[in-house]
């Protein structure tokens, strides 16, 4: 974002500290410009919030409700708190739902939120209790990219977004169904090779909870060989077209175990193609 | 699209892109200079041409417009097959649009008179005044991560690194001072140009590096012939090819984007660092460490350079380089050319230049140039134009791609209209035999209601199954070397007994 | 786009039913019809076919180019359509709260034993009949909604029912509606009427009859007042919005009319679904060219081009009446171009809803609630400004154009001008629906309603609907007001009067509750997706009440579940979803285990 001129400053207040803060930031922004973390789990820089997981509610004067910060523009002398009783109450229990009926294990920063916020998920069903409704499931796999591990996810719409209008404008997925029983899904729940999808993996590219996650990674953390610690992080070109996506692989033990793209990357923002999601096996192909 | 661009798609078949599109224009391969040169009578018949532009910037335009005043929209009909009323659409929402990009790929450039295509787009471009300026412009959209970036180093036979020419003197002895050694004064062949001197047999050794001729080529029996006959063949590669099965030496080489250290640049001539993610298999070695050692075994001491030393030493002789350091192209995530210092931030859109008064430097030409019908006829005998090309999962001649397990891939078919199935009787997935002026191929068919009948599409990707290259021409362009692989004459025969091939038998390549 | 359609394809009658919505397909056209016909395009193969198939739902993708996927999520959204074959006629028998008062209960076990267990919704299944939350009939209960798929569908409310007619239409050939469904409205005596005073007196289908009864008096005066006299007059009145907000309608339209974007929408809002609520159903039903008139009216203040009523599904009646009224409006030049002879230009548009957010509905989306700012004054239908109205804040135009804003000040109270419609249901001896000026009481409201049987005593009230909250005998001086209920911390919401005498169970009212927005919720946001069944999880255990040493812990947790959904949700329904249920703990919270009944 270019810097704004002062006369499209405005002053709003966070935390009991003024601030001068850009007419058309978010909230979120103005917050973390002022270096206050706000939470977040469904929002992405670079996509249209979809304000769904409300974990980012923070409460400002004169609204009823809490709002969030992630799409509230701001405005002229608002009075905000990031951090009041109110706030933490909702987030406590925004990740208490998440967490008592979403396999979160491979969410990192939604299982720091439950850690943060003070969350016990164990209030809804314990050995004494009758189980929570969760929305466990099989993992879908139909096909040797990726795999769907719906119980994983939190519906926070990214995939679909990206999928859709945001980045792939394939719109193979939906949210399907209503209320506890949505989900995501394609057309009458087709396998992902009889639907629309062209497997650019820009879905598993956003969603943060590894609901949708590469079948090599899938199968190498069943079986117990996959191992961050021993994996490196290196950003190069995709081999393919002449668009330079720029690729980050991830290699353990000399081997690529999946490829992800950084979201600030000025070519395509973190979006790529299926040779470069998943083409990178011949490098690693016993022929080679 | 989203935010109200337009989009016409002008291809042959109606693709994805079509699709999407306010209006496909379904021509006639290889038409595409009648259209250009259509559009461009129009837009000079409504005025709506960039007259300032022109005068100021352009060369040529009396001659041009002689050119093209013979392409009225009718005339435009009947060459390309597409109704006047779209071409006038398209000229009139191209002239009249305060920006507009025309981008191709290899449907322009895939052609007996390759050049001749750009030229005509040019032409526009140069009629509305889409050049130049932010969002307009002229785009080929690259299909390998380094088209640009090798001809930017010099991977062409008349030019050093930066477009410098190798036969004009004073740069040429810029770099012979810099390398201590004499450069050939004249240009070399390329690729096509190379094939006709070992047909000559002037060409007797061939050393190759990342490329496999003996299955991406035209008319590929021919290719593989001359490979055949060559007194020494060397191939670096990463992957076993079916070139580098044919050769004397093969040099195992590490993957440039993954396994060694250096650059690219992408369409945009956006220089991008590519970088060492894993090690290179036992034997493999990276290019750089092959070409030093074949220097030293040469007699030559060329030291051990790192990746960014050979950078640091090209950015010294080519000016368009000059500001790209290691460090800025990390920091900057790319940077594009021309980049002449290491305040500059890099360059968004060329030709700039044409919009000052008075214009700096040459102005820009118009062509004249004439349609041309592909070198490969219909006729009674062969009655289908065969046009190939690549699916979105797959990359050329396969060897990449193999690798991984798409599930969009269906293998290799013949795809054609629903219409022309009925017509010649074939049905979905039943295998036919292909047959061109050069060879034959036994193929699946597949109905594609993108096709328009009188057309057939292929692509090269399967060549170990279905050597699509069998049926293409080596019809070369004289400027580009490129070879007509958009347009060959086909006719499709059924297999012997109604019974015989089903896809799901085994089938072979004839 | 590039559409990737299955191989499934249309049967004739589904390709009918769409043709008779879009028109015949044209391949050549380029411009596809709007995807705002995606849920009208849906409806008409549901009442074809009776639900939707993969080969209907690649037709209408086709036709409109939207992505399978996407309508599929849309389709699957709405509870009257279904993807997965259903019978031709079903049966969508309310099991709300006050039709469980009059014995729904019996009829679903009557239609179990004698059909099977009910279909559930979005899922397979091929029993004639379903369960359904409230029909908004809440006054002739209890209530069936039978619909019959076919070349001329047919709906029919089914009104103080009984198992073996309910049997008899779905497995009869066509729907005769039962004998003794008048609807006359308790106060049909009484002169002092406004928003009533045609209903029952009228004849609905006649425009002349509407005419005649003081109907298109409205209309002129405000073309003579002209867009800013109209606005005074609102502004003066101090109408509030009569949908559940209580927002002032003035200022809504001043936003609208003062909106430089151009093309402005109005909406009217005719999608009654909260419990206990029937009055926009009756004033649809008997007064509708009273609707079609306010619209005209609100158009030409506000400068609207172009006007949906958003309909509810389960109105057929409401919906057939209205058309009517549209039709003979558009022919006699109270609709249309050059309205009265005026530069003024205005045409309206019937949308069957199928449940929920109006906007997104209305633009052929899943049902999901937009976050705002931006307010729809300035981003609505279509992201334009627009009018949204519910059917009695509209009712009240005509009377505030003819007799002035002053005049309906005076009625009411100073903070709540005019007058109030009331659906006085349960166990009442005159349910129906009543209009009392503002500030009546709750005991006078009672009163005119008959109060509760004779030997019964009065337990509670529940005030607002689902999203309200419960009153009890104590309250009978609560002034029904804006500002009276909110001193109390209650409120009129939409107008729901539900009176529960000591024969019910409250607590089988909370758990129905739950259950209701559990079923209601969207699924958009995490406070109300996984909220509302953590509230009706918590709440069973409590009220089974077998693990007393946990109720006092259970209590604080359902206490911190409201009001996470109370402060996070996105719309009202999440914010409003524990209302009641905490209300109705706070007053019954000590009752045993197992309630009377």
């Amino acid at each position: 974002m270019k810097p704004a001129t002062p006369s499209s400053m405005i002053e709003i207040t966070l935390d009991t500290i003024r601030r001068e803060v850009p007419h058309q930031f978010t909230l979120l922004q103005a917050c973390r410009s002022a270096g206050i973390e706000v939470p977040t789990l469904c929002f992405l820089d670079g996509m249209t919030p979809a304000s769904a997981c409300r974990i980012c509610m923070v409460e400002v004067e004169g609204s009823r409700v809490l709002v969030p910060a992630c799409s509230r523009q701001v405005e002229r002398g608002m009075v905000v708190r990031t951090d009041s009783e109110r706030v933490r109450l909702a987030r406590r229990m925004v990740m208490e739902f998440l967490a008592s009926s979403v396999d979160l294990s491979l969410a990192p920063g939604a299982q720091e939120y439950v850690n943060r916020y003070g969350a016990r998920p164990e209030r809804y069903g314990s050995k004494d209790l009758p189980a929570p409704a969760t929305v466990a499931q099989p993992v879908k796999v139909d096909n040797d990219l990726y795999v769907r591990d719906l119980s994983r996810c939190i519906l926070c719409y990214r995939c679909v977004d990206a999928c859709g209008e945001e980045a792939q404008n394939t719109f193979a997925i939906s949210v399907a169904g209503r209320g506890f029983d949505a989900r995501i899904a394609t057309e009458f729940d087709r396998p992902l090779p009889d639907s629309a999808c062209v497997f650019c993996g820009n879905c598993i590219g956003v969603c943060p909870t590894g609901a949708l996650i590469f079948k090599s990674e899938h199968e190498m953390r069943r079986d117990g060989s996959w191992d961050e610690s021993r994996q490196t992080q290196t950003d190069t070109i995709c081999p393919y077209c002449g668009v330079g996506c720029a690729l980050t692989l991830h290699v353990q033990d000399n081997r690529i175990v999946k490829a992800t793209s950084p979201q600030d990357h000025t070519v395509t923002g973190g979006h790529l193609c299926i040779k470069g999601r998943f083409g990178w096996q011949f490098v690693q192909a016993p022929e080679k | 699209m989203h935010r109200g661009a337009k989009l016409y798609v002008v291809d042959p078949r109606r693709t994805s892109s079509a699709r999407w599109a306010h209006a496909w224009l379904g021509l006639d391969v290889g038409s595409d200079i009648a259209l250009a040169n259509a559009m461009a009578r129009e837009i000079l018949d409504a005025g709506l041409q960039h007259d300032a532009f022109i005068a100021r910037a352009t060369m040529g335009f009396d001659k041009y417009q002689d050119c093209v005043a013979p392409y009225t929209l009718e005339e435009g009909e009947r060459l390309t097959g597409v109704p006047a009323s779209l071409i006038r659409q398209l000229a009139h929402d191209y002239a009249r649009a305060s920006r507009a990009q025309l981008c191709w790929t290899l449907g322009i450039t895939e052609h007996h008179n390759a050049v001749d295509n750009v030229l005509a787009l040019i032409n526009l471009a140069l009629l509305t005044g889409h050049v130049g300026r932010y969002g307009s412009g002229v785009n080929p959209l690259r299909g390998q991560n380094n088209v640009q970036g090798g001809g930017d180093m010099g991977a062409l036979p008349n030019k050093l690194p930066g477009f410098q020419d190798v036969e004009d003197g004073a740069l040429r002895s810029k770099f012979e001072r810099a390398w201590k050694a004499s450069i050939p004064p004249k240009k070399g062949w390329h690729l096509t140009g190379m094939f006709e001197a070992m047909e000559r047999g002037e060409l007797r050794n061939v050393y190759i590096i990342g490329e496999n001729p003996a299955q991406s080529e035209a008319d590929v029996q021919r290719a593989m012939h001359l490979l055949e006959g060559l007194d020494q063949l060397v191939v670096q590669d990463l992957i076993m090819t079916r070139t580098a099965e044919m050769a004397h030496v093969v040099l195992p080489a590490a993957a440039s984007w993954c396994e060694t250290e250096g650059t690219v640049t992408n369409s945009e001539r956006r220089v991008q660092r590519v970088r060492k993610a894993m090690e290179p298999p036992a034997e493999a070695r990276d290019d750089l460490a092959i070409l030093v050692e074949l220097a030293r075994r040469l007699g030559h001491d060329w030291g051990h350079p790192t990746a960014e030393e050979v950078w640091d030493e090209l950015r010294s002789l080519s000016p368009m380089h000059a500001g790209m350091s290691y460090r800025r192209l990390d920091t900057m995530g790319g940077i594009q050319w021309p980049c002449p210092d290491e305040n500059h931030a890099g360059t968004q859109f060329l030709h700039a230049r044409l919009w000052e008064e008075p214009v700096k430097g040459p102005r820009a030409l118009f062509s004249v140039v004439e349609f041309e019908p592909p070198v490969d006829t219909l006729t009674e005998e062969f009655p289908i134009r065969l046009t190939t090309g690549r699916r979105l999962d797959s990359f050329n001649t396969g060897v990449q791609t193999r690798a991984f397990a798409s599930p969009l891939r269906r293998g290799e078919t013949l795809d054609i209209s629903p219409e022309d199935g009925a017509r010649y009787g074939v049905a979905e997935d039943e295998v036919v035999r292909v047959t061109s002026r050069r060879g034959s191929v036994v193929v699946p068919v597949r109905y594609d209601a993108g096709l328009r009948p009188g057309l057939a599409f292929m692509t090269l990707h399967f060549p170990d199954e279905v050597e699509t290259n069998r049926l293409t021409i080596e019809a070369n362009d004289p400027k580009s070397g490129t070879a007509e692989f958009k347009a060959s004459a086909i006719r499709i025969d059924r297999l012997d007994s109604g019974s015989a091939g089903r896809r799901d038998k085994e089938w072979i390549s004839a | 786009m590039d559409l990737r359609l299955s191989t499934a394809r249309e049967s004739a009658a589904e390709r009918e039913a769409v043709d008779a919505l879009l028109g015949a397909e044209d391949r050549e056209a380029s411009n596809n019809p709007g995807r705002d016909l995606l849920l009208p395009a849906l409806l008409a193969v549901q009442s074809r076919a009776g639900w939707v198939s993969e080969g209907a739902l690649n037709y209408i993708c086709r036709r409109l180019d939207v992505a399978p996927a996407d309508a599929y999520g849309v389709a699957g959204f709405y509870r009257m359509l279904s993807l997965t074959p259903r019978p031709p006629a079903m049966a969508y028998v309310c099991e709300d709260l006050v039709c469980r008062l009059k014995g729904s209960e019996d009829l679903c076990l009557e239609l179990e034993r004698r059909l099977g267990p009910p279909t559930q919704p979005h899922r397979p299944g091929n029993s004639p009949w379903q369960r359904s939350a409230c029909l908004g009939q809440c006054d002739r209960a209890p209530a069936v909604l039978v619909t019959r798929a076919g070349v001329d569908p047919e709906q029919l409310s089914m009104l103080e029912t009984n198992p073996s007619q309910v049997l008899t239409a779905v497995e009869g050939r066509s729907l005769s509606p039962p004998p003794g469904t008048d609807r006359k409205i308790p106060q049909l005596d009484q002169k002092a009427l406004r928003l009533l005073r045609r209903v029952g007196r009228v004849d609905p289908s006649s425009l002349s009859d509407y005419c005649k009864h003081g109907g298109y008096r409205a209309l002129p005066h405000a073309l003579h007042l002209g867009p800013e006299g109209v606005l005074r007059e609102v502004a003066t009145s101090g109408l509030l919005g009569r949908g559940g907000a209580a927002f002032p309608t003035a200022r809504k339209w001043e936003a609208v009319a003062n909106a430089k974007a151009k093309t402005h929408y109005l909406v009217c809002n005719a999608d009654e679904s909260e419990p206990g609520t029937f009055k926009d159903r009756v004033l649809l039903e008997e007064d509708p060219f009273a609707l079609v008139e306010a619209m005209a009216v609100s158009a030409f203040a506000t400068g609207c081009e172009h006007g949906y009523v958003y309909i509810r599904g389960e109105y057929p009646l409401a919906a057939e009446r209205l058309a009517i009224a549209v039709a003979q409006a558009r022919a006699n030049g109270f609709l249309g171009a050059r309205i009265l002879g005026s530069e003024f230009a205005f045409d309206l548009e019937i949308r069957q809803g199928a449940g929920a957010y109006i906007c997104n509905s209305l633009e052929g989306y899943r049902g999901e609630p937009r976050t705002k700012p931006p307010f729809p004054v300035i981003s609505g239908l279509f992201r334009k400004p627009t009018v949204i109205n519910n059917v009695e804040t509209l009712a009240n135009i005509p009377d505030i154009v003819l007799e002035g804003g002053k005049a309906f000040a005076s009625l009411g109270t100073k903070d709540s001008t005019g007058t109030r419609l009331f659906c006085l249901s349960g166990c009442v001896r005159r349910p129906g629906l009543y209009e009392v000026p503002l500030g009546t009481t709750l005991g006078a409201l009672l009163d005119m309603a008959g109060s509760v049987p004779e030997g019964r005593t009065l337990l509670a009230v529940l005030l607002g609907g689902a999203a309200g909250s419960f009153v009890g005998p104590e309250d009978l001086a609560l002034p029904l007001s804006f500002e009276g209920t909110r001193a109390a911390g209650t409120s009129l919401g939409s107008g729901a009067v539900m009176v529960f005498d000591d024969t019910v169970n409250p607590k089988e009212l909370m758990l129905r509750l739950a259950a209701f927005f559990r079923e209601e919720s969207c699924g958009q946001c995490v406070p109300c997706r996984v909220g509302t069944v953590r509230q009706e999880e918590v709440l069973q255990r409590i009220l089974r009440g077998e693990k007393g040493s946990r109720k006092q812990e259970d209590l604080a947790l359902l206490s911190e579940i409201s009001q996470a959904m109370r402060d996070a949700s996105i719309c009202g329904l999440g914010q409003t979803a524990a209302s009641a249920i905490q209300s109705g703990l706070a007053r019954f919270g000590d009752l045993p285990a197992e309630g009377k009944r």
